[in-house]
């Protein structure tokens, strides 16, 4: 493959373009309400009709409004078809005919599409996820081509470094400095691994960018392999993601078969491979370490660091960890300039967030704001707010490792540092919304039962620590915990949190140490009297 | 690939098939011990759980410790060492889920097989679970029905789905 | 091999560059309470017993695991540490069944030890009473789950120096045991080589050498000591 071939590609798959195109989202949440049907059946009404040659109807990714789908979009007006049916298809038809149509549309500028930024979810709903030449059609590979031959690896490495993108996994590690200590380690292999392992209950953001643009991943590793020096590729995906995981499979294909993965890719002397792991039902896999375990063919339990994996990876070479979300930024960001991306967000926080909308909202599904959105912007303008009127108790964000950030304190900025001062932390972006009628104490038993269901059992704070905090946590929701008990639970949080040997551990007391800073009348209120 | 043998007598010639596609995937991943996880996974998706005999065949094709084997196979979820019920299904209990009721969908369903979670019908028909998040929170609750995710699950239509696999 | 100088609870020593703090802390005779290590096995972290403060780090960090530094400053018994210590030791006593007065290790305990070196007089957690196997098919030995802590020094001496990996760990949290070849009973193993270190190695009573009765089990750790000196740093002689 060279450029030429690359802009043939593009080009020829731009000449087939018709008119007009039906985006029909395939991604898991409308595939679960029938998409797949509907978009056969939309393609069927369209050639009886003899329209074939004027409309096509593409099979896209995550359109984003997941509570009203299935979703279908029209190319030209941009607007939105919701809650499409089997039953209400043919509606779609009498839309293109300027009639009357019966079916729900969302208009672009409605408040969910306006208030969004798309950098990660740039192709999400307008390429067909299956398709290569749709990629190249938008542009891609054409990023890869000029690094190759237009920078060297430590001109990649500077411009990712310039435009401050922190890892989006979490904890926000700058990913420039990640990509540094990599390139600097000297060993005859090294690693790059995809962290696909989206583990968070609540969380779909990963899965939705690999389900709708799964070659920007393959092309964001592909250039952070050439910038740190690796050969070869993972990505640690969930088992758990059918779908993502057989687009992925096309895609590797697809990239191998162009020679956008192999050897000599772009004839340039550099040579780069992508193979799947697929994981098997473990929450803590998406640490680090026990990714790196699990990909071994290991147990996935964590070992202490350091040494980092930057140093001792993988087979105990040097190894870039990154996940989906910090990936798919790297295209963009090489393409329009580190500059172009410092200047989004905010002064530590760059660029902008994926967040997964669900819970008492009216609106669910995948958004992306520029980092610096209030939260009151996203649940009430973008999310619609609760429905029926009900009204916001609070928001959890981060998972099981996040914490709970009450209704008072909606007007903060998302960012990673304002996040962790409430409490709570951005994690890999699941956004919860919980309604009046919540428990709280319910919620944090709730997720340390997912903590304790979870823990690998290498350690003993987090093995039995987690079980004790679920315990006193059952306690107090039975009327059976005393003050005593629950001085004793704070303890124990604080202790789980400095001791166990990893983030799961060490983040596990989160939800109940955040429940405690900003509800904590409703643990006292569950407390019995001492005797 | 073959999916799960439902009937227990099975014929040596459908064994024979299920064992040269367990074959074919450990002489391509090179018969490395560390593609230990790739191989359970076929072999489950195989056979539907991994018996003993299974466990001790890769053990011994990939050559590592028995113990070895054992204890990645029951660190991960997706791992079965007992048979599973001829359907499936699958209560999805992530945060979106449960915050719209996915316990009570489980209970109900309990109650009405006279099993917990993790069991299957005395019968062998059906087996229920419960997963940690799918990732369709947009359409919750969910529940997948024999690898089929299905949206917007209520007390009726679960028990209606049940009912047609009795 | 360059020499780092460092402080543990302010007092001043040297270490060989490479050394965890663990070492040089034993060195100098400086106690930090420790299960899961054992010397010449490979360190896991894995009970945080060890865990220190250390002046370059806002965590605690293992000192079994982490490397001494020119001038790091280490503190190794302040009251936060102390109080986290016993509540691990009360986490281990709970979760399943230590009932010294019937162990075949009374007397001779890592545990218990540690427990009465480090203050626990009471434990905070309802113990939970686990109804555990034991496996006595072995004509040597035995093993009571009830007494594991799950340390894994049994799993890695057999790996590491017998070279048998007989040993592994099952399931995992709380569910976690420690298991004999296909999770068989241990008399059945094929790859048992009746080598007996994972009983020499066990710091409670769980895994024992049948026919002794209560706080009658002696285990010569020194000889363990010395044959993986041998192994690993090749010094046959004492």
């Amino acid at each position: 493959m060279d450029l030429a071939e690359l802009l043939e590609i593009s080009e020829k798959e731009r000449r087939k373009k018709k008119p007009l195109e039906i985006h029909c989202c395939v991604a898991a949440s409308c595939v679960s309400s029938n998409s797949q049907s509907i978009k056969d059946k939309l393609t069927e009404i369209l050639r009886n009709q003899n329209l074939a040659d004027k409309v096509d109807v593409i099979g896209v990714g995550c359109l984003g409004l997941c509570s009203k789908g299935p979703l279908l979009r029209n190319s030209q007006s941009g607007e939105f078809y919701c809650n499409v049916s089997l039953d209400n298809v043919e509606e779609i038809l009498k839309d293109l005919k300027g009639e009357k149509c019966r079916i729900e549309k969302i208009s672009p500028d409605d408040p969910f599409y306006k208030k969004q930024m798309h950098i990660v979810l740039e192709n999400s709903g307008k390429i067909d996820p299956e398709s290569i030449e749709s990629y190249i059609a938008n542009g891609g590979y054409i990023t890869l081509y000029q690094v190759l031959h237009e920078m060297t690896p430590q001109e990649v490495i500077e411009e990712i470094t310039k435009s401050g993108l922190r890892g989006r996994g979490g904890a926000g590690y700058p990913t420039g400095l990640k990509w540094s200590l990599v390139a600097k380690s000297v060993a005859e292999k090294k690693f790059v691994v995809c962290n696909a392992d989206e583990g968070d209950p609540g969380a779909f953001m990963d899965r939705s960018v690999l389900e709708s643009d799964p070659h920007k991943i393959i092309e964001g590793m592909t250039i952070a392999a050439y910038a740190v020096g690796a050969q070869q590729g993972y990505i640690y995906i969930r088992g758990e993601y059918p779908l993502a995981i057989s687009r992925l499979q096309t895609a590797i294909r697809q990239a191998k078969k162009y020679g956008l993965l192999g050897s000599q890719i772009f004839e340039a002397n550099f040579d780069f491979k992508i193979d799947l792991r697929i994981g098997a039902g473990a929450f803590v896999c998406g640490e680090e370490t026990a990714l790196m375990q699990s990909i071994e063919g290991k147990r996935g339990t964590p070992y202490p660091r350091p040494p980092y994996p930057a140093e001792y990876g993988l087979w105990g070479y040097p190894t870039l960890i990154n996940n989906v979300e910090t990936f798919a930024n790297v295209v963009p960001i090489i393409r329009n300039g580190s500059e172009w991306f410092s200047k989004i967000g905010t002064e530590n926080s760059k660029g902008t967030k994926v967040f997964a909308l669900a819970g008492k909202i009216a609106r669910t599904g995948l958004i992306e704001v520029p980092m610096g959105t209030t939260l009151r912007e996203i649940v009430e303008e973008i999310g619609g707010g609760v429905p029926n009127k009900g009204k916001i108790k609070a928001i959890q964000t981060g998972g099981p490792s996040g914490g709970c950030i009450p209704a008072s304190k909606l007007d903060t900025p998302v960012d990673y540092e304002s996040l962790i001062e409430l409490g709570s932390m951005m994690g890999s972006g699941g956004m919860i919304v919980m309604d009046e009628n919540t428990n709280m104490v319910e919620v944090a038993k709730f997720f340390m039962e997912f903590s304790k269901d979870e823990s690998c059992g290498k350690c003993i704070p987090c093995r039995a620590g987690t079980y004790e905090i679920h315990n006193i946590l059952s306690k107090i929701l039975n009327g059976e915990a005393t003050q005593y008990d629950f001085e004793k639970l704070k303890l124990l949080c604080k202790m789980v949190k400095e001791t166990s040997l990893c983030g799961l551990g060490q983040s596990a007391p989160n939800p109940v140490l955040s429940t405690i800073m900003n509800f904590e009348d409703e643990y006292l209120s569950l407390l019995k009297e001492d005797i | 690939m073959e999916p799960a043998v439902k009937n227990k007598t099975k014929s040596t010639e459908q064994t024979d098939n299920r064992l040269k596609f367990l074959n074919a995937a450990l002489k391509k991943n090179l018969y490395q011990p560390d593609a230990l996880i790739e191989i359970l996974h076929t072999a489950q998706e195989l056979f539907g759980y991994l018996s003993r005999e299974t466990l001790e065949y890769i053990t011994r094709e990939l050559k590592l410790p028995p113990s070895k084997v054992y204890g990645v196979a029951t660190f991960y979820n997706f791992f079965s060492l007992k048979p599973k019920g001829e359907h499936t299904c699958i209560v999805c209990m992530g945060t979106a889920c449960y915050v719209k009721g996915a316990a009570e969908l489980l209970s109900e369903m309990e109650k009405f097989l006279n099993i917990k979670a993790g069991e299957t019908t005395p019968d062998g028909k059906v087996s229920i679970a419960t997963a940690r998040c799918i990732g369709t929170c947009g359409s919750a609750p969910a529940i997948i029905y024999d690898n089929q995710v299905a949206a917007y699950q209520t007390k009726e239509t679960v028990i209606k789905k049940l009912k047609e696999w009795l | 091999m360059s020499v780092k100088t460092f402080s543990i609870d302010g007092k001043v020593i040297s270490a060989k560059e490479g050394q965890t703090i663990l070492e040089a802390a034993r060195d100098a005779g400086i106690f930090i309470p420790t299960l899961c290590h054992f010397p010449g096995l490979t360190n896991v972290g894995a009970c945080r017993l060890c865990l220190v403060e250390v002046s370059n780090s806002s965590k605690l960090q293992p000192a079994c695991t982490t490397k001494v530094s020119e001038g790091m400053e280490v503190r190794s018994n302040s009251e936060k540490l102390k109080e986290y210590r016993k509540l691990i030791i009360e986490l281990l006593l709970s979760e399943r069944n230590h009932q010294c007065s019937v162990c075949v290790a009374n007397g001779n305990c890592e545990l218990q030890n540690l427990a009465m070196t480090l203050g626990v007089d009471h434990v905070r957690f309802d113990f939970r009473f686990p109804n555990l196997p034991v496996d006595i098919s072995h004509e040597l030995f035995g093993i009571d789950h009830n007494r594991c802590i799950l340390c894994t020094r049994c799993v890695r001496v057999c790996d590491e120096i017998e070279g048998a990996h007989t040993w592994d760990v099952a399931n995992r949290g709380a569910n976690a045991i420690v298991i004999t070849d296909m999770n068989q009973p241990w008399g059945e193993s094929e790859s048992c080589t009746s080598c007996g270190k994972c009983v020499l190695v066990c710091p409670t009573g769980a895994l024992f050498k049948r026919g002794v009765s209560v706080a009658e089990l002696q285990k010569d750790k020194s000889h363990l000591e010395f044959i993986i000196q041998a192994r690993v740093k090749k010094q046959w002689i004492r």
